[in-house]
């Protein structure tokens, strides 16, 4: 890697991160697992003067249960993430997402609070995130503040972060029926990175889909809820009938559909339809 | 040749490997001299633009930076970035190594900035100032070779860089005949080869003795040594050139590039050494790209399948300028039309234009992948028009053992072959009749499975000299030293191949000694005899059968002083296993004994030369012609158009096998390359000329995931090529594979009626197939 000269700190709380953000969080970026910064930094698309590694914070590591919220720290690894045994029992969602992001290399470095942040729009963690309604928790000079996932992706490459923030933790609601979830993506073949994923959280009661949340990545240019999709499940038995007309609607609540070398737009749309049907039954059959 | 086989055939591991697995091997970024400078290039960002001026006052100034260079520093003074292939009325450009007056292709070096850092030298890269007025650009081939498209070399008043017309045989008479033509156009995607280890040169130049050493990832140190020598006006022996440890080339390295001049210049210029490690974003613009033909094949065939003729009208993709032998790849495409099947008639014109994009020159496979896919591709089309298995018109049209070698209408003769044989034995593999019974029953329930069968044969040891632009031989020098140990010096530079191993295996059993025992040296100019190098699948042939011959002429010699040394008649003595047994006199002496003694030269006949090595320069006389047939089995996700490979066997001969450890691991590789090629590889430029896969974010190298498990097996047919027997696996596997998967996958299609799609075949194009 050739980067422009930076500053390089490495801070070992979260309190001593907060301060020197204060001083350089107008040309600071924060270091995590690396996996998107070191690349724009290689490629000089990111030249920030001060790099802030914050991988020395431990209290940013732990993942825990707390009630009925799963805490994680922003700096758990995806592959911390998918094999810890907690989070498998209580939300599966969590480590299925896990596994399917990279290759093990990938895994091994990138963090969840990183990738988040980065807010990718091909990413993994968003639709995850988006259908188990986690909220992410970011601390600076003033305070602690709490986004939720809805709210927290803002457009392509662009999160609800500010430049004095960071994401210090992620909480999770435990899900009433964890089984009753899944994450399905279509790789793009050359970065892994998801040419549409789908994850979909259910509740399913007496046959009747109680409760649905499903959150939609690769397809726009942010990741969002298919709120179209869970409104005509919600009620509902999950037949094939009622499952195909909801999940026809899964590209509606998309903002654009984005379009490269790897996919159309409407190859994109239909990935969506045909993964959020798949993505449902699925999660359903878990239930 | 006659030697006990104790590692011939044998599955020896690969001797290069604990070294390289450690870490301990030097590549060339590993090789530290003191006080050296590093060079960053400032690339054009345009693919066709007028250079108004460059202002490099900023980047000097700044910290660590000891020159900057631009085309106007270079001009008259570094010699242009050579082609040494040569068609009638070949329109060469002059391939300055920095940019003068224009930039034609995005990643064109303009200007080099020398730095006591890689990072200082990078940084001022960013403060040169170029004025540029942007030209319009040409990136479709087709498009450039019609008369009102935009001129790039203007000398020449045309984007034709050649064209080439190839093949014999009444081709009207054919069409005539024939009860069907079946026409097929299609598209070979511009691959890029990606070599693990980029790029990289050092340069060091000695002031006092006027010499200079230059290291550099190439697989071609001697053909490298030449060019250099005569771009930057140095005595060829002044210059030593050395291919350390090399991290794979696939033909990108079959190349002089603009920075091993410009870097040897530079330091003839600072009296210090200069290093550059191209960076995968300069690998993937400015090292050469592969393939990028497009064009159409016509086929005269008769309604029993019999091949009556074949046409192939095809446009080149050169790219802004040659480089080395860019315009001989595809005259091996046209060389290899013929396939593996008897075609009276052939012919091929192929127009080379130039574009606005990174030249193209040989990738694994080298123009033949391009004839094996277009033959194969268009055997299942007439097999689909004539309503017969694509199996039964192939066998058809095989020629039969008893016709080897075998004559085709592009001008070759087929060493050996038994395509039945390997045929047979794929689909005995993979149960070729219950699985058309499958493929019926997965229709039935709506499913779409695919068979593909390619029967390729493919062009290997090139040489001979006659066909190769700078010698098509390959040298070898065996040395017992004193104390017995065997050193080779070959001409052959592995990257990757394993030759370290399999060379040390041909001399240890006819030496009959140890296989640790044999040093393989390789890539250094300094102490190897001029040679060739590694290309078109020549290492084993011809730079194996060098050593062989070598080897031969080392115990001859040593028979003569074990004759003199145990007091027997020359002619009498056996050689076994490492000992000379005289006869009728029972007495021995073992090889060390014998080296020993020529060294010593105490006790020797009056007409022995002191020492005992012999060099030996071998010229092949043919090419040789392995086959095989590769077979695929794939199911198609109708919802997606995702492609699942259920099956993936691959019966190769490529005659005798010396490694059959690295032969499959040969024949691995290629099929990872090839099935990429199938589904998932293209360099893609948009309508601008800038390059939309600049990344291997967005360029897809295979990835195990994404492979199957493969079912390799041989069969073994001899060449008398060589005395070796053997004919060469290395691009083998890239060339059958991707007609196999090709032809499984469009099979699956065959309930929508579609007759072809362009590769690669990405989901999103077989959706659409299923939905027009």
């Amino acid at each position: 890697m050739i980067p422009n000269n930076f500053e390089y700190f490495a801070p070992t709380s979260i309190d001593e991160a907060v301060k020197l953000l204060e001083k350089h969080g107008d040309d600071c970026k924060i270091l995590s697992g690396g996996h998107s910064l070191i690349p724009a930094l290689k490629l000089r698309l990111a030249a920030p003067a001060v790099v802030l590694d914050i991988g020395r914070i431990k209290e940013l590591k732990q993942i825990k249960i707390d009630g009925n919220t799963i805490r994680i720290g922003a700096n758990a690894t995806h592959s911390e993430i998918a094999n810890s045994a907690e989070l498998k029992q209580h939300c599966p969602l969590l480590g299925e997402t896990a596994a399917q992001i990279g290759d093990q290399q990938v895994r091994n470095r990138g963090t969840l609070g990183g990738s988040l942040t980065h807010a990718d729009p091909a990413a993994d963690w968003p639709a995850a995130m988006l259908a188990l309604n986690a909220e992410i928790v970011v601390r600076s000079g003033k305070g602690e503040r709490v986004i939720k996932a809805a709210d927290f992706f803002v457009d392509i490459m662009t999160s609800a972060v500010q430049p004095h923030e960071i994401v210090t933790e992620i909480r999770v609601p435990k899900p009433a029926q964890p089984n009753a979830a899944v994450y399905l993506k279509v790789p793009q073949s050359a970065s892994g990175y998801a040419v549409v994923g789908v994850a979909a959280q259910l509740k399913i009661n007496n046959g009747q889909c109680e409760d649905v949340s499903i959150g939609v990545t690769g397809l726009a240019p942010k990741a969002f809820r298919a709120k179209s999709v869970e409104d005509a499940l919600r009620g509902k038995a999950l037949d094939e009938g009622t499952v195909s007309a909801a999940t026809a609607k899964a590209d509606a609540d998309a903002s654009d559909a984005m379009e490269d070398i790897h996919a159309s737009g409407d190859y994109r749309r239909h990935l969506a339809r045909v993964y959020a049907k798949r993505a449902v039954q699925t999660a359903a059959s878990r239930a | 040749m006659s030697f006990l086989a104790k590692y011939i055939g044998q599955k020896v591991k690969r001797t290069e490997d604990p070294r390289l697995i450690q870490g301990l091997g030097h590549y060339v970024d590993d090789i530290k001299l003191a006080d050296t400078l590093h060079v960053a290039i400032l690339r054009s960002p345009y693919a066709h633009a007028k250079i108004n001026s460059i202002n490099v006052e900023g980047a000097k100034q700044a910290p660590g930076v000891m020159a900057v260079y631009t085309g106007n520093d270079v001009e008259g003074k570094v010699g242009y970035v050579p082609c040494a292939a040569a068609l009638p009325e070949l329109k060469v450009p002059k391939y300055p190594v920095l940019a003068q007056g224009k930039v034609i292709f995005v990643g064109q070096p303009v200007a080099a900035v020398v730095a006591t850092d890689k990072y200082k030298a990078r940084d001022a890269v960013d403060l040169i100032e170029v004025d540029y007025d942007p030209l319009d650009v040409v990136t479709d081939p087709e498009r450039a070779a019609k008369p009102d498209c935009p001129v790039i070399h203007e000398e020449f008043g045309t984007n034709v860089a050649f064209v080439h017309s190839a093949g014999t045989g009444d081709l009207e008479a054919a069409f005539k005949q024939a009860d069907k033509i079946v026409s097929q156009r299609l598209n070979h995607p511009r691959l890029a080869p990606i070599a693990l280890e980029t790029r990289g040169v050092l340069a060091q130049y000695f002031p006092g003795e006027q010499q200079m050493n230059l290291w550099s990832s190439t697989q071609i140190p001697h053909l490298m040594r030449t060019q250099v020598a005569i771009m930057l006006g140095i005595p060829e022996n002044k210059l030593r050139v050395v291919a350390p440890e090399v991290g794979g080339g696939f033909g990108s390295k079959l190349n002089v590039y603009a920075e091993e001049a410009l870097l040897g210049w530079i330091s003839m210029q600072l009296h210090k050494p200069v290093k550059w490690i191209e960076t995968r974003r300069e690998n993937m613009a400015a090292t050469i790209h592969g393939r990028a033909q497009v064009g159409t094949v016509d086929v005269a065939v008769k309604n029993d399948g019999t091949l009556l003729g074949l046409k192939y009208n095809v446009t080149a993709d050169v790219g802004a300028y040659h480089q080395l032998l860019t315009p001989a790849i595809p005259t091996l495409t046209g060389l290899m039309l013929s396939g593996a099947y008897k075609i009276p008639a052939i012919s091929m014109t192929c127009t080379g234009v130039f574009t606005n994009k990174m030249s193209t020159d040989a990738y694994r496979g080298a123009g033949r992948p391009e004839a094996t896919y277009l033959i194969e591709r268009i055997m299942d089309r007439i097999a689909q028009e004539l309503k017969m298995d694509p199996v039964e018109l192939r066998r058809k049209n095989f020629p039969q053992p008893s016709e080897f070698p075998f004559g085709t209408a592009t001008g070759l003769f087929y060493d050996s072959g038994d395509y039945d044989k390997a045929l047979n034995k794929a689909l005995e593999i993979v149960d070729y009749k219950k699985l058309r019974e499958e493929q019926k029953a997965a229709r039935a329930q709506g499913r779409l499975m695919g068979i593909g069968v390619s029967t390729y044969v493919e062009i290997c040891a090139i040489g001979p000299s006659a066909a190769t632009p700078a010698g098509g031989w390959e040298s070898a020098t065996v040395r017992v030293e004193p104390t017995g140990k065997v050193t080779v010096l070959t001409g052959i530079s592995p990257h990757g191949q394993g030759e370290e191993t399999s060379f040390a295996q041909i001399v240890a059993d006819m030496l009959g000694v140890d296989l640790n025992d044999v040093l393989v040296i390789h890539g250094d100019t300094s102490i190897v005899q001029y040679g060739i190098g590694t290309f078109g699948s020549r290492g084993i042939a011809i730079g194996g059968t060098a050593i062989a011959m070598a080897t031969e002429k080392v115990v001859a010699k040593a028979r003569k002083l074990a004759a003199h040394m145990i007091g027997a008649d020359e002619e009498g003595i056996t050689f076994e296993n490492g000992k000379f047994v005289g006869s009728p006199t029972d007495k021995a002496v073992t090889l060390q004994e014998v080296a020993l003694s020529a060294h010593v030269a105490h006790n020797i006949p009056t007409d022995f030369e002191p020492g005992l090595v012999a060099t030996h320069f071998f010229e092949p006389k043919n090419f040789t012609f392995p086959f095989g047939t590769h077979i695929c089995v794939v199911e198609l996700d109708k919802d997606t158009g995702d492609v699942k490979i259920l099956r993936y066997v691959a019966v190769d001969d490529c005659g005798k096998q010396i490694n059959p450890l690295l032969v499959a691991g040969q024949v691995h590789g290629g099929i990872a390359q090839g099935l990429a090629q199938a589904l998932y590889e293209e360099v893609v430029y948009d309508e601008n000329g800038q390059l939309l896969t600049g990344e291997l974010m967005d360029y897809a190298v295979p990835k195990a995931h994404q492979l199957p498990r493969y079912e390799c097996d041989h069969t073994e047919t001899p060449t008398d090529v060589n005395p070796l027997g053997v004919k060469g696996v290395g691009e083998a596997g890239t060339i059958g594979s991707t007609p196999a998967i090709a032809n499984a996958v469009i099979d699956a299609l065959g309930p929508f009626g579609v007759q072809h799609i362009d590769l690669p075949l990405r989901p999103e194009k077989l959706w659409r197939a299923m939905n027009n």
